[in-house]
């Protein structure tokens, strides 16, 4: 097959234990404390000491670094959303992806492999077009393809009309692509550490210090951490940290489920996605098939789902990629996304002072890591909204100004 | 899969059912006084405990009736369900 890409052979890092302190306890006081050790509070952590010069920061991590949704995801990384609000906060982040590796120093396999996003029926055709040229207006790079340039790129796709869910064209982003989300994560726990941040693991926040309206510490399993400033990035678990601090958000905590299959030769030398049919898939490194399937219906903390999610997915799947079906499958599992009513983030400040948030990237969240920490830094060090972070504030949900991103970012990413 | 107690027709498997959210979210009564607050409250907000937890669920491939039940949303345990306008049952928690 022409174009295939070739695999990377450079040498795989130890696990990487001795980049942070892993038994490191917590301080008596912080200037800020970041809730959640996943890709989002890490880089937060990150951008705080790099862009800000806030070095006295505390990441604290309920489990171990990277468990949650971080360590779970299918690594889609793009920036073709339709509203400019989203094109300024993912490109931003896809920009700093960019250069990422070299910036602080850490192997992630980043690969800029492009991602395809099918359009099934006349109605999606159109949806997609205008999402296409929304991407234009905001310089955000974008190809429209035809089914039969769609199995140039990528010439396992069954572009046959008599599937059910026949190819009627797609949407390209050339600059998408996909990282190894692990490595992505012990990156920036490397870089934040290296800048004096204190990684603290196995420590849970039960509940916040508040006096007159005003955050002043948090209360953990690990005692009592006083702080200037509190950022909650704790994905799935927002909520419950928002009930313990005395207000609501508008989120919905629900299963996402992914899985895998064993090592394969490469077939797939880019990320295709389907909102229509519920399949999203690119092929790792090594030769696994990583796919991820729809969201369960219903509320959860359990971080699985129910396997009938993952048969229909894999039905789809077989349809549009024939050869798929003589695979087998490896592993399932499932994380918990913290889902908006507009299918956007929610990021900045909070009813209670000198308390923020970053929320809500549901399903689509890891392509936005640099972004997502990169605003939230500026926010938490200047106590007021990034530029960027602006339209995404809690009381969007007031005003009526929704960033409704259902269409682009779909159940997919 | 869940296996869901419908009050008419007994446990079912997950697939005959589909969801509806939070149970006993009523239309507010005084709609035409709202504040912007309160209709972001009765439109965008939910609870989403982590533990127990009233919510709706219709039985579309079956008697096509919805109904309530409580279930753990830590670990999936169902509760007892109950059909609308009946007494609610006390949480299991
Ligand atoms: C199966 C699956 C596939 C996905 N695929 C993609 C994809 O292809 N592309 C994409 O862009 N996005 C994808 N996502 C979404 C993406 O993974 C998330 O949006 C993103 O990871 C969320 O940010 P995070 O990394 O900071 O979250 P997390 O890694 O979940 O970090 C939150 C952390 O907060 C901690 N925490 C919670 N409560 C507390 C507490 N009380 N005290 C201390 N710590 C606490 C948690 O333990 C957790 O480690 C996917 C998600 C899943 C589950
Ligand atoms: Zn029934």
């Amino acid at each position: 097959m022409a174009n295939m890409t070739r695999r990377r052979t450079v040498e795989l890092p130890d696990h990487p234990d001795f980049l942070w302190v892993a038994e490191q306890k917590p301080k008596k006081s912080y200037d800020v404390i970041i809730i959640g050790a996943g890709g989002h509070g890490l880089a937060t952590a990150y951008y705080l000491a790099k862009n800000h010069g806030i070095t006295n920061v505390a990441v604290i991590e309920k489990g171990w670094l990277a468990g949650g949704n971080m360590g779970r995801n299918t690594t889609i990384i793009r920036s073709n959303y339709l509203w400019d609000e989203s094109a300024g906060i993912y490109d931003h982040s896809l920009k700093l992806w960019e250069n990422l590796e070299e910036e602080v120093g850490y192997e992630m396999f980043f690969s800029q492999r492009g991602v395809m996003t099918l359009a099934h029926s006349v109605s999606d055709v159109r949806s997609k077009q205008r999402n296409f040229y929304a991407n234009h207006v905001n310089a955000v790079d974008s190809v429209w393809l035809t089914p039969e340039e769609v199995k140039e790129i990528a010439p396992i796709v069954n572009i046959s009309e008599d599937i059910r869910y026949p190819v009627m064209g797609a949407t390209f982003q050339p600059r998408g692509g996909i990282a190894k989300h692990d490595w992505v994560a012990w990156g920036y726990a490397k870089a934040a550490a290296d800048l004096g941040v204190d990684i603290i693991q196995n420590c849970e926040v039960t509940g916040f210090d508040i006096v007159n309206g005003k955050v002043k510490g948090v209360k953990t399993t690990q005692g009592d951490i006083a702080a200037n400033k509190v950022g909650m990035v704790a994905a799935g678990h927002t909520s419950v940290l928002a009930n313990m601090a005395g207000f609501d958000v508008p989120l919905q905590s629900r299963p996402l489920q992914a899985l895998v299959s064993p090592l394969l030769e490469q077939v797939l030398d880019t990320v295709i996605m389907s909102g229509a049919v519920h399949v999203y898939v690119s092929q790792a490194h090594k030769g696994e098939l990583v796919m991820g399937a729809g969201t369960d219906s219903y509320n959860s903390y359990a971080q699985r789902g129910g396997f009938h999610v993952i048969e229909h997915q894999l039905a789809a799947a077989c349809e549009l990629f024939p050869i798929f079906e003589r695979a087998h499958l490896l592993r399932t599992w499932g994380g918990i996304v913290d889902i908006a009513p507009d299918a956007s983030p929610i990021i900045g400040l909070t009813p209670v002072e000198n308390l923020y948030i970053n929320s809500g990237w549901g399903t689509g969240g890891f392509k936005a890591t640099p972004g997502s920490g990169w605003v939230m830094a500026a926010t938490i060090a200047n106590g007021e909204p990034d530029a960027l972070a602006k339209p995404y504030a809690l009381d969007r949900f007031i005003s009526g100004h929704l960033i409704d991103e259902h269409g682009a970012a779909g159940v997919a990413h | 899969m869940l296996h869901i107690p419908c009050p008419y027709c007994g446990p079912r498997d997950e697939t005959e059912f589909h969801y509806g959210s939070e149970a006993h979210v009523a239309y507010p009564e005084n709609s035409a006084n709202l504040t912007d607050e309160e209709w972001a409250k009765f439109v965008f907000i939910r609870s989403n405990p982590k533990g127990w937890m009233a919510e709706r669920w219709v039985h579309s491939a079956g008697c096509r009736r919805w109904f309530n039940v409580w279930r753990n949303t830590i670990n999936h345990e169902f509760g007892p369900s109950y059909k609308p306008f009946t007494q609610q049952p006390k949480s299991p928690a």
